[in-house]
């Protein structure tokens, strides 16, 4: 066990600390859930919990060690939704079993929002700072604007995708059915994420950016970011490592989205709008660039907290917006880093002096 | 050593913080009937969700003041959802652990399209007092209106149009392409209209974030030569629409239905542009009938009730309707009542309500009432007729 130990580099050790904290917080709430304790509201935010922390981890890989700021990353959770959900209630008839078609979905849309990834990647990733942010912004807007007007729909014929509402009266009375229906979105998703594969998800997530950023790729990537001009004289092709890290951070949303679609079974384009991909950004930001578990542990009281508050009724979103600041403040001012410093030195030399 | 110990603290923090959160939570007894409401109270459509949270409350106050539902007193709780589907969710979901019973919500579409899956799992008994659109009552037998649906919005525009030659000249559209609520009667309306032989000379879309800048439609309904210009929007863009109709000098009719009833409360917004303006909406509230819930609102609120207000205020009577004509008792289960009162809404008629008389509901949920149509005149609604 020791041995273990010691064979595993520090960023390894820290992710499976991680994985054990997720753990236990998954048996903690499994315990309560069992014997009734927890109510209905905190065991139906679980798995909401689980995809933010997902995508969360997503865009830090993105941020915090590609270095490219993107504001665009709902548009990515996005494109894992509706593709996914798209195929879960297209194949509802062919394929019965709701776990099958969501994990079919799940990989459907993991590969379509990394596709995505890479195919924006690569007018993108030339840009640097805050034209690629920009530009993530605009792509992200188009996105939703598409899949506004986007309406699919089946019949006894197949499939038939027309981008105006044209294609609702060339559809079999019969036996058409609207699967993704313009501004309205696609209704009726059955529901399939749950605490579990959430849980699941998310540490299969957390282990694939941690031995990726530790990996010769993910040091590729991390050169680029300090040095680009350095990595590129040592030989290091910029196109391709970033391009890997923006691909594999978007498919990353994607499975956030594949998530959502089958969490809330009403999808709409307008959820995934620029305050949803900003809000992404808040998790990563508040929970330090480069740390997948502050990501995680951001996301997760960042979510909590507005249902958590509810008992202050209008105050609510007044007094979220004043513990952020204060959150944001403790964490990354100057001043209240000392601070914390300081205490933990306290508390070390206390801990010591204790015979 | 340290790690388990480390690992065992972090799980009894958990428990114990879980625990508090969880603390706050059931409460439903069995000598109360628990009603529940969700809406948004914050953000973008936080009007429509207070006006339903506060004129619920008041019939909930007069129930409860006129001895209850079957001699129960009723408890009410108001959640808030942002208009958003994930959020309403949530809310649904505190509202059962606080007890709640029948659910009077969601008071917008979207969120209401995610919420009414909830009620169906667990065969709890909703009725909506604006949620429009077709899809809220499709595929379920748990969830009623008591507001048209979109395509009888759409329809029902159409036809008053046409009955009354309201346009000689030709129609424009102006409509938000991002929002379910107003594609759903937009489509309508124009299939309604081509089948009536109604000519639509200008059809102009916006979306969610183009709603601030509409030269451009109003361009082309004028270049058109459009005389009416129907707007199956919200009041905020319509407010947009008739400031810039009228900096251009374009004065044509402007028809609107249930979401533009609100314009006239609008903070900032000069009342004198929207006269004129037709509406299609089941409330006014200078209708004589509507006179005590009108001032009691008034009184408590500070304002003047829309017509969201009124379908909350009629939803909750039809609830009290309908428990008492099923001899309901609180100690039911959710699913017993739901069952009771899904058979009382196939008989019920529900007399003398604020937005409509005689109200019945078909297989659907989908309610039948008339429409009344008003115009805006010296700042107040007046009937059309």
């Amino acid at each position: 066990m020791k041995k273990l130990r010691e064979k595993m580099s520090l960023p390894i050790r820290k992710m499976v600390h991680t994985i054990l904290g997720i753990l236990v917080v998954f048996i903690v709430i499994q315990i309560l859930s069992v014997t009734g304790v927890l109510s209905s509201s905190l065991e139906n935010l679980m798995p909401e919990l689980c995809f933010y922390a997902i995508i969360a981890v997503g865009l830090n890989l993105c941020v915090g060690f590609l270095g490219e700021l993107s504001i665009g990353h709902a548009a990515f959770m996005s494109i894992g939704a509706f593709t996914s959900a798209a195929f879960t209630n297209a194949a509802a008839d062919a394929i019965p079993s709701v776990g099958l078609r969501f994990f079919i979905g799940l990989i459907l849309g993991t590969v379509m929002a990394g596709l995505f990834g890479f195919l924006i990647g690569i007018p993108v990733l030339r840009l640097k700072g805050d034209y690629l942010a920009i530009v993530t912004l605009a792509f992200g807007e188009i996105i939703k604007g598409i899949l506004n007007v986007l309406f699919i729909g089946k019949d006894k014929d197949g499939i038939h995708i027309a981008l105006i509402n044209s294609n609702q009266e060339s559809l079999d009375p019969e036996t058409g059915k609207m699967i993704v229906d313009g501004a309205k979105g696609i209704i009726g998703t059955p529901h399939a994420t749950t605490f579990t594969n959430g849980v699941i998800l998310l540490i299969l997530t957390l282990v694939v950016v941690t031995f990726l950023v530790n990996s010769r790729t993910g040091r590729a990537i991390q050169a680029i970011r300090d040095n680009r001009i350095a990595a590129e004289s040592v030989g290091i092709n910029v196109t391709k490592y970033k391009l890997i890290g923006f691909s594999i951070s978007a498919a990353i949303a994607g499975v956030a989205g594949v998530m959502y679609a089958h969490y809330v079974s009403s999808l709409t384009a307008s959820k995934f709008d620029f305050n949803m991909s900003i809000l992404i950004l808040v998790f990563v930001v508040l929970g330090g660039l480069g740390s997948f578990r502050g990501s995680i542990i951001a996301a997760v009281i960042l979510t909590l907290l507005p249902e958590v508050l509810r008992g202050l009724s209008s105050y609510r979103m007044l007094i979220y917006a004043v513990l952020l600041i204060a959150m944001m403040l403790f964490n990354w001012a100057p001043g209240a880093i000392d601070f914390r410093s300081r205490l933990k030195e306290r508390f070390k030399r206390r801990k010591e002096e204790r015979p | 050593m340290k790690n388990w110990k480390r690992i065992l603290s972090t799980g009894l923090s958990v428990a114990l913080g879980v625990t508090m959160l969880a603390g706050c939570g059931k409460q439903g007894g069995s000598d109360k009937f628990y009603i529940g409401g969700i809406g948004p109270t914050t953000g973008g459509a936080a009007i429509y969700g207070s006006a339903v949270m506060n004129a619920a409350q008041i019939a909930v106050d007069e129930i409860n003041a006129a001895g209850g539902i079957n001699g129960y007193q009723v408890e009410y709780r108001f959640e808030d959802d942002t208009h958003d589907a994930e959020k309403s969710v949530n809310a649904y979901n505190t509202l059962k652990d606080w007890g709640m019973q029948i659910l009077m919500g969601t008071v917008t579409t979207t969120p209401c399209l995610a919420v009414k899956t909830e009620t169906a799992a667990d065969n709890m008994f909703q009725i909506t007092p604006s949620a429009s659109s077709e899809d809220v009552i499709s595929d379920n037998d748990n969830v009623y209106q008591v507001c048209f649906t979109d395509p009888n919005q759409g329809k029902k525009s159409a036809q008053y149009i046409d009955e009354h030659g309201l346009s000689e000249s030709g129609i424009a559209i102006i409509y938000n392409s991002s929002d379910t609520y107003s594609t759903g009667i937009y489509t309508t309306f124009k299939s309604e209209a081509q089948a009536r032989g109604l000519n639509i000379v200008s059809d102009t879309a916006f979306t969610e974030d183009t709603k601030t800048d509409f030269s451009t439609q109003i361009q082309k309904a004028m270049d058109a030569g459009a005389d009416l210009v129907f707007l199956p929007i919200y009041y905020e863009a319509a407010s947009l629409i008739l400031s810039e109709a009228d900096k251009k000098g374009y004065y044509p009719t402007f028809f609107g239905v249930d979401g533009m009833d609100g314009i006239l409360t609008l903070e900032g917004f000069d009342t004198s542009l929207a006269e004129g303006v037709m509406l299609l909406t089941p409330f006014s509230a200078d209708a004589p009938d509507a006179k005590s819930f009108v001032d009691t609102y008034q009184a408590k609120y500070k304002d003047v009730p829309n017509q969201f207000g009124a379908d909350a205020y009629d939803a909750i009577y039809i609830i009290k309707a309908a428990l008492e004509a099923g001899k309901a008792t609180p100690d039911m289960s959710t699913s017993d009542l739901c069952n009771l009162m899904k058979t009382q809404m196939k008989t019920l008629t529900y007399e003398g309500g604020l937005t409509g008389d005689a109200m019945v509901w078909d297989e659907n949920g989908a309610v039948n009432k008339d429409p009344k149509a008003v115009v805006i005149m010296n700042g107040v609604y007046v009937s059309a007729e």
